[in-house]
Order: structure tokens, then C-alpha cells, then sequence
């Protein structure tokens, strides 16, 4: 293992104030309407005032000609005075952007420090922002800004000031769990041991970092204030008649709304539409701060899942689950991307069966294909998944949910996470029995018990009334086995299953399975990166690396003769066979990630065994030996070796 | 009116981040119903203190005072000074509000300077529009934006973008002009609802929910708008949960899948943004009972303001106050009641 590891300063990582940042914003439409919008609605509040100085302080029009509908000599109409609504429209727009400025400096100026602080400092800092926030949080904001402005009448300054000071908390709070995280970060605590000073590290690591954040809700805030000012003023509290705003324009348009309906119109939909704008924009910084990703809509899958099957279209016989030239891709930003390719293997039942690979080689991806629940927007492109005489990869959701839990089970290596924090363990057991078996709620919460008891605990009443965050990790994923077997599974399949346990804790869960399998006759698909579960569990392997399959095998030989150089870097590596080695020889160089792979054999460029003729044509599989296979032109060598 | 910043998206709501200020941890209530009541209630006092001070202060400061609203300005200075010492107004402030403070305890608000009503009675007569406006328009917020933000989530394409669309929409429109075109709409036009106006429960349960409608829609539209953004985002989220998928790969129903605990999960967070709508649309009814003519607290508040009552501002404070405190009591006990992990076993 290397020797050191580097502290790398990862550097401020903006996600939001940078150009990059800003040309993402702006390749979107909607934003540029919107920043085109409110740029227009500057440009009138500078302008506008100046151009037309009369009509702040004129108190009537023309009275003749009062109450017009549109016309081309006034374009909006006239008020009940007589005055062009158009003009005071524009000349209310200074009013109106000036007290949301007004607001957003407040909030901003009090906000972002103290949540920073907060954030950043914890401790009594933490407890005093955060106990005064609660406290603004109570407070009836209304009576108070009401209050103000009855000491300040038509203060513009004073009531938006007020409502900034109201509406800080909001946003601090924000701030102050934005910062939480980053203050963990490895990056954070070099730059604190390499004893840069706080303020240093504040500004110019930790706020560029949260500057999405603050700018998005700065565009929602700023939507608020507009509605605050313009109600303000439509209760004539904040701009003193005649001079002319939004909120005071539909308060004198409602005065007489049964005789003029027309006059709240204009200034009504100015504000609708301003506000429009804000909320707009502040989704599209967000969007764009987030680079958006949309969590799988599960409705769609059905629809999704549609493949062209190159693969045969009869069931082969013999295996419990045969998986036959699967292909799965990913939508991609030009083209999709595939992340597992043309991937073979069987299960026979009641066998246990490994797939191994490092990282990112497709091994979790080919596990969630067969129950149909890929990630994201992931799709099956190519080949067949047959169990109990059908093609899973071709079939509809509803055929699928028959499956799952019921004849094939999933658990996860997130134990922690897999169950439902919000229902005690007991009932979510109790509901997969129900579903599955169809029990009543009394011979459920029975037959929940005994799983219980076959997971060895030995009080499975305690268990099953506890929540999960009750539970250790090794506890939870017995819970999940449990509730995997409620529809007693003839496969199993367990991604991961020990990976985030302690490993003393990773003994009784694979001792567990290992157990259940022998007396339920259930075959079991583990996908693992370690040595240590194939050898203690399966009686087949299949090694994947870049999306495909590079080594089948029976455990036993895989140990003695690996036959493809990866298999072999994986093995010299693996910490478990070389209990006393002093360093771990390490296969040079990472996965490609999908979409990068090479030409010819996708190892070739980490292999020691590598010639020209590697990198040059796609590799066969082929079998050296009765039952393993090998996608390696060179296996020989390795043989000799 | 006050839209609080319920447009922010939730804070994720961490065990730590909702204790963190109690500064008694180690004395340990350890009911959590209990606990939240106790800090709520703790908590309401220094503020009940420091709203009803801080409206002295600054009523105080008001250009103008009382005996002048009330005599007008053709009176003489021994008038006023009678008047003021009549009214109590000669103390020095901090003496005004001790005599506030000792008969506020024992229940008494005082009297209005400008009515001689108490300012309970006074208070009293005018809760119950703010308090149905203020209900009405929060159970027509959940029920529909709840509704509304699960359709959404579940819903990807051309449907879940027309509910987001309908709720930017109506996160944008203000209430007192959605308030306005309503009674043009459904009062002038169609004479289906009464223009302006509040019947008594007790007078005519019918005409108390025909008055109520076109104002409680008016003061909806914010709340279904902002609750159906945040159950969306909340149900996307937890939608893409690990447990869903696990909960998924078992068969578990879809039904049971989405209402129970996809929703479950989700109302969580929608909870905790429901307290900062409930005080955002307690700022609205203020709006809405100017559009309506509702004899409610808003116009009282304004009233009472504008006129330096400092007795009836005072009382207002405290009632405005209890209320809010009230509605963070009722949505820190759903938590609690929704997320066991804040259950104490």
C-alpha cells in the first residue's frame, strides 16, 4: 500500500459564481427570459422616474377623462383621477425593486455571517445563532412590521429592514446546514492544520462552496419580499399617495373594483409576473448548481424497460436464473453509455454464486438488471434474463413485482439505510409476509417472529418493535435477510452484503446466508469485491472488469490457477491470502470508466502480460478447461507462471 | 402577507439541528410530548416579554400620541395634559408598561384608549374570523397541496410539469389581488358568494361557509402553491431513497410503496416548513380581511397602529404571539409523532 497519502487541497470547488457556472445558467432559456426580465425592469426604475418626474407627485389627471379601458393614448387606461395607469406603473416599478433590495442586503448581510459562523465555529456560537433564530421563528412578523411602520410611517426602509430581519433566520438556517458538511470535509482540515486563519477559510473555501445555495435562495427571498412590499403597500402602510406603486395601485383599483374591475388588472399582473420571474429564476440557478438530477420516476419503468432481445427466445433448461449477452446503458450527455456488455452466467438452484470485480465494473448495475430496478434512468439494452421459464429483461412491471420478493429477494449493502426508518422492523416484515404469502395480520406478526429467531436473535420480540436507527448495521441486515425471506425466495440476491459491516460483525452474516442456503435450498448471488466472501461462501465465480466478464470459474480453480491477469491482480492483492505480506502488490492504474473503454481487451493497458495484439481486436471468451473460461488471449502465460 | 421563507427548500430536519438550543438537555424531560411542550412553553415566555415590550418602545417612539388622536388639534395644552394623565400617559414608559405587565398576568389587557373597550373583549370578537380564515386556509392548503405534490412526483413529464407549473402560479399571484378578482369573478359576475362581509358560526353555519369561501380561497393559493412544491421535492427525494428501491426489490405493494412510506417519510419535512406557512398565512389574513371587509384581528392591528392604542397594539402582540406559538407546538408534536427517531423509547 502507499506509503503516504497526499493531501490533496481539492481547492474551493464553486457551484456557483464561477463562469462555468454562469454559461450552465445561461444555456438555459427560461433563465435568460427571466434575467432578461428583470434587466428590462432596471433599466424602468432608473429611467422611468426621471423621464416622467410629474407623476410621484401628481394627484389628479385629466378628471373628464377618467377610467378609461385602453386606448392608444393611454395604453393601460386611466385611474379614477384621471392619471395614465402605464406611467405610474412604470414609475412604481423604483419603489417597488427598491424595498426588495432593500430586504435582501438586510437578510444577506445578517444571514449569511451568522450561518457561516454557526456552521463553521459549532459549539456556543452554534447554540446562541441558532436559539435566536428559534426565537425569530415565533414572532408574529406581521404585528411587528405593522408596528414599525406606525413609529416610521410610509418608511420604506423601516418595514423592509424589519421584514430582513424577520426573514434571516430562514436563510441562516440554510447556510448554517450548507456549512455543516463542508467543515468535515478532508480539504477543510488540512487547510486548518497547514494553519490558514478562519476568516481565511470562511471566505475562501467554505462560501464560494454554499454561494449556489445562498443564490438561490436569495432569488426565492427576493420573490418574498416582492410579495411582502407589495402587500405592504396595498395596505397603504409603506409609499405615502400620490406617488404611485404596485400594491398601492390595486388597493385604489379595489376601492372601486364593482364599477372598474379593469383597474387591478395592470398593476396585478405586473406583480404575478415579477414574481414569476424570481421563482423562475431561482429553479434554474438551482438546476443548474445541481447539474439536474432528477430521481427515477418508477411509473416510467415499464415503458423504459422495453429492450430489443438479441438473445434467444426460448427458455434454456437446467439453471434456476440464466443471464444471457445482458446489456445495460445509461442515457449519456451526446449518446448512451454503456456500462455492462454482453454478460453471461448461470445459477443453478440451491448454489451460491459470486460476481467479483472492483469498483465500477458493472457487477451491482448487472445484480439490479435481473429484478428490473436499475438506477436513475438506466435501461436494459440488449440480451435476456431467464428465470422460471421467463425472459425478465422483456418483462412488464407488473410481471416483474410478481417476481420480486416473492421467488427472487434483494438485500443491499447499505443495511442501515434498506429499511424504512419511519416503521418498526417488525411491520415491515409483517408486510412483506402479508404480501406475499397472504397472511393475516396475526400470523404474520407469528411468522415475522420465527424469521426473527432464524436470524438468531434471541429476543425477536424486542427486535420487532424497534425502529431501524434502534438497530446496529449487522442487526439491521439480519432484519433485511429476514424480510428478503418473507416471500421464501428460490434466489437471493445480495449486493454488497457485508461491505459496510465490522468484520467480525461480516463472519455471522455470511455464516448466516451460508446457513440459510443449506437449510432452504436457496440460491444465492453475492456481488463482492472481497476474496474472503468467495472463499467462504460460493461454489461458482464470475470476475467482471470494464462492463464484462473476464473469468468464470468453480471457486476451487479460480484459487489455483486464475486464468485471466485480472483475476490474478485481484487475488495478489487481496489481503486475506497474505496475512503476513508487509505490502500488497497493487494492479496499477483504475477501472476506465464506461464509455472510455479501450479497444481490444479492455485490461490490456493494466496487464503485465500485455502485447501488441491485446489492444488490437475484440477478445473471445474461451475455455481453456471443463467449466472455466477466460476472455484472454494469453492465459497461457499465465499457466506457466 | 409576511410570506415567510417557506419557499426555502426544507432543511433537512436532523435530530440535532431541532435540539440543539435546549440549554436543559441533562435535566432530561424525557416524554418527548412532554419535552416539546415544555420548551415551547419555555420558550414562549422571554418572547410573550420581549414582543410586548418592544411594541411599548416603539409605540412609544410614535410621533403624535393618543391624547392627540383624540381630541384633534384644537385642543389646549391643559387638555391634553389631562387627558394624558387621565390615560396614564404622563408615566415614564417603563411604568406604563409595569402597570401593563402586572395586569396582563392576571389576564387583564386593558382598555382600548380610543373605545374604553377591553382589549380581550375586543380581541376576543374579532379572533374567530382570523382564526377560521387562518384554519380554513391551512387544512385547503394540505389537503390539496399534499394531494397535488404527490400527483406530481409520481407523475414525471407533461402532467407532474403542468402541477408545477399550477403551483408557480400560484406561488406567484398575491392574495389581496387573487382576493379582488374573486369577488369580480364569483361575487359581481356570478352572484354565487357574498362580495364582502363575515356571518357568525353561531348565526348561520351556512352563511359562515359561504362567507368564508372566496377569502380562504384568496389565502389558499400561496399555501396549495408552496405545500405542493415542498411535498414534491420531498417525495422525489425520498422516492429515490435507498429503502424505496430495497422496499421495491422486495415486491412490497406500490400502493404501500407511495402512501405509506414514500409519504410518511415526506410529510416529515413537509411539516416543518407547514409551521413557517401557517405563520406566513397568519401575515396574509391581515391582507385578505382588508379585501373582504372581514372584521378580523388584521384590520384591528392596522386600525389600532395607525392610532397609537398602545393598549390594543399590546394585547395584539400577545395574541399574535400565543397563536404562533401555538401552530410551532402543533407542528413540533406531528413531528414527533411522525419521526420515531425523536421518540425517546
Amino acid at each position: 500500500m502507499s506509503t503516504s497519502v497526499p493531501v490533496v487541497d481539492r481547492g474551493a470547488k464553486p457551484s456557483g459564481g464561477n463562469p462555468r457556472f454562469f454559461r450552465r445558467l445561461l444555456r438555459r432559456p427560461v433563465a435568460i427570459v427571466c434575467c432578461a426580465y428583470l434587466a428590462v425592469l432596471v433599466g424602468v426604475a432608473i429611467v422611468a422616474p426621471i423621464a416622467m418626474p410629474s407623476v410621484n407627485s401628481q394627484n389628479a389627471g385629466d378628471l373628464f377623462g377618467a377610467n378609461q379601458l385602453p386606448s392608444w393614448s393611454h395604453l393601460l387606461g386611466t385611474d379614477t383621477l384621471g392619471r395614465d395607469v402605464l406611467s405610474r406603473l412604470l414609475v412604481g416599478d423604483r419603489v417597488t425593486l427598491v424595498g426588495v433590495v432593500e430586504a435582501l442586503v438586510v437578510v444577506l448581510v445578517l444571514a449569511v455571517p451568522l450561518g457561516l459562523a454557526a456552521g463553521y465555529l459549532g459549539g456556543w456560537t452554534d447554540r446562541v445563532v441558532t436559539w435566536l433564530a428559534d426565537l425569530t421563528f415565533s414572532l408574529p412578523a406581521v404585528v411587528i412590521i405593522i408596528v414599525v411602520l406606525s413609529v416610521f410611517p410610509t418608511s420604506m426602509l423601516a418595514g423592509m429592514a424589519t421584514f430582513g430581519v424577520i426573514a434571516a433566520p430562514g436563510l441562516m438556517r440554510v447556510v448554517r446546514s450548507a456549512t455543516l458538511p463542508i467543515r468535515e470535509e478532508l480539504y477543510i482540515k488540512a487547510a486548518e492544520a497547514s494553519g490558514l486563519s478562519r476568516t481565511y477559510i470562511l471566505t475562501r473555501h467554505i462560501l464560494p462552496r454554499i454561494a449556489g445555495v445562498v443564490i438561490v435562495q436569495a432569488s426565492l427571498l427576493a420573490a418574498v419580499a416582492l410579495g411582502v412590499q407589495t402587500g405592504l403597500a396595498f395596505l397603504k402602510l409603506l409609499v405615502a399617495d400620490p406617488a404611485p406603486s404596485w400594491g398601492g395601485m390595486v388597493a385604489d383599483g379595489t376601492s372601486v373594483l364593482l364599477l372598474h374591475p379593469w383597474l387591478i388588472i395592470p398593476p396585478g399582473a405586473t406583480i404575478a409576473v415579477t414574481m414569476l420571474a424570481l421563482s423562475l429564476l431561482g429553479d434554474a440557478v438551482r438546476d443548474a448548481a445541481v447539474e439536474s438530477w432528477s430521481a427515477p420516476v418508477r411509473t416510467k419503468r415499464a415503458a423504459a424497460k422495453a429492450a430489443p432481445a438479441s438473445a434467444g427466445t426460448t427458455p434454456p433448461a437446467g439453471a434456476l436464473l440464466t443471464v444471457q449477452h445482458l446489456s445495460v446503458s445509461f442515457p449519456g450527455r451526446e449518446q448512451d453509455v454503456r456500462v455492462v456488455e454482453d454478460v453471461s452466467f448461470d445459477v443453478a438452484a440451491g448454489e451460491i454464486v459470486g460476481i467479483v470485480g472492483e469498483s465500477g465494473c458493472g457487477k451491482s448495475v448487472t445484480a439490479a438488471a435481473i429484478v428490473g430496478l436499475l438506477p436513475g434512468s438506466g435501461r436494459i439494452d440488449g440480451g435476456s434474463i431467464w428465470f422460471g421459464g421467463k425472459d425478465l429483461a422483456r418483462a412488464s412491471e407488473a410481471e416483474l413485482r410478481k417476481v420480486r420478493g416473492r421467488t427472487i429477494a434483494f438485500v443491499s449493502q447499505e443495511p442501515m439505510v434498506s429499511l424504512d426508518p419511519a416503521y418498526r422492523v417488525g411491520f415491515q416484515i409483517e408486510e412483506a409476509l402479508r404480501r406475499h404469502r397472504g397472511l393475516s395480520r396475526a400470523a404474520a406478526r407469528d411468522r415475522a417472529l420465527e424469521l426473527l429467531r432464524d436470524m438468531h436473535f434471541v429476543d425477536p420480540g424486542a427486535v420487532a418493535r424497534r425502529y431501524p436507527h434502534e438497530l446496529s448495521g449487522g442487526m439491521a441486515q439480519r432484519v433485511a435477510i429476514a424480510r428478503a425471506l418473507a416471500g421464501e425466495p428460490e434466489l437471493l440476491i445480495a449486493d454488497e452484503p457485508t461491505t459496510a459491516l465490522d468484520v467480525t460483525v461480516q463472519a455471522e452474516i455470511l455464516e448466516l446466508i451460508r446457513e440459510l442456503q443449506m437449510t432452504r435450498q436457496m440460491a444465492v448471488l453475492v456481488v463482492t469485491h472481497d476474496w474472503g466472501v468467495v472463499a467462504d461462501l460460493c461454489d461458482r465465480v464470475v470476475v467482471m472488469y470494464a462492463g464484462q466478464i473476464v473469468e468464470r470459474s468453480d471457486v476451487q480453480s479460480i484459487f489455483d490457477t486464475p486464468l485471466h491477469p485480472y483475476t490474478e491482480g485481484l487475488l495478489a492483492s487481496n489481503p486475506h491470502l497474505e496475512p503476513e505480506a508487509a505490502t500488497l502488490p497493487m494492479i496499477p492504474g483504475t477501472v476506465p470508466p464506461p464509455g472510455s473503454w479501450p479497444a481490444g481487451c479492455r485490461f490490456s493497458a493494466r496487464c503485465r502480460y500485455a502485447v501488441a495484439a491485446c489492444a488490437e481486436l475484440e477478445v473471445a471468451i474461451e475455455a481453456p478447461y471443463q467449466g472455466h473460461e477466460t476472455r484472454c488471449i494469453r492465459y497461457g502465460q499465465l499457466i506457466k507462471a | 402577507m409576511v410570506r415567510q421563507v417557506a419557499a426555502t427548500p426544507p432543511v433537512a430536519p436532523r435530530r440535532s439541528d431541532r435540539t440543539a438550543w435546549v440549554p436543559d438537555r441533562a435535566v432530561l424531560v424525557r416524554n418527548p410530548v412532554l419535552r416539546v411542550v415544555v420548551r415551547r412553553c419555555v420558550m414562549a415566555v422571554p418572547l410573550l416579554f420581549v414582543v410586548s415590550a418592544l411594541t411599548f418602545v416603539l409605540v412609544s417612539l410614535t410621533p403624535g400620541n393618543a391624547a392627540e388622536e383624540i381630541l384633534g388639534t384644537s385642543a389646549t395644552p391643559a387638555e391634553y395634559a389631562a387627558l394624558n394623565r387621565a390615560l396614564g400617559l404622563d408615566l415614564p414608559l417603563y411604568e406604563q408598561y409595569w402597570n401593563w405587565l402586572r395586569h396582563a398576568l392576571t389576564g387583564n389587557l386593558g382598555q382600548s384608549i380610543f373605545t374604553g373597550q377591553p382589549v380581550t373583549q375586543a380581541i376576543g370578537q374579532r379572533l374567530p374570523v382570523t382564526l377560521s380564515l387562518l384554519v380554513g386556509a391551512l387544512v385547503v392548503s394540505v389537503v390539496i397541496g399534499v394531494g397535488l405534490g404527490v400527483f406530481s412526483a409520481l407523475r414525471g413529464g407533461a402532467v407532474g410539469r403542468a402541477a408545477d407549473a399550477l403551483a408557480l402560479v400560484g406561488f406567484s399571484l398575491p392574495a389581496f389581488w387573487v382576493g379582488a378578482e374573486l369577488i369580480v369573478i364569483f361575487a359581481v359576475w356570478r352572484h354565487w358568494f357574498p362580495a364582502t362581509g363575515y356571518v357568525s358560526i353561531s348565526d348561520s353555519p351556512v352563511g359562515w361557509l359561504h362567507s368564508l369561501v372566496l377569502p380562504v380561497a384568496a389565502l389558499s393559493l400561496y399555501g396549495i402553491a408552496s405545500t405542493a412544491k415542498q411535498t414534491r421535492e420531498a417525495m422525489l427525494d425520498v422516492l429515490a431513497s435507498e429503502h424505496i428501491r430495497m422496499a421495491w426489490a422486495n415486491g412490497i405493494s406500490p400502493r404501500s410503496i407511495v402512501f405509506r412510506h414514500a409519504l410518511r417519510n415526506a410529510s416529515m419535512r413537509v411539516v416543518t416548513v407547514l409551521g413557517l406557512l401557517a405563520v406566513g398565512l397568519l401575515g396574509g389574513t391581515v391582507l385578505v380581511e382588508n379585501v373582504f371587509a372581514l372584521p378580523g384581528l388584521g384590520s384591528l392591528m392596522v386600525t389600532a397602529a395607525t392610532q397609537h392604542d398602545i393598549p390594543v397594539v399590546a394585547g395584539m402582540a400577545v395574541y399574535f404571539t400565543v397563536i404562533v406559538v401555538a401552530i410551532n407546538l402543533v407542528v413540533d408534536l406531528a413531528y414527533v409523532w411522525l419521526n420515531p427517531r425523536v421518540r425517546v423509547r
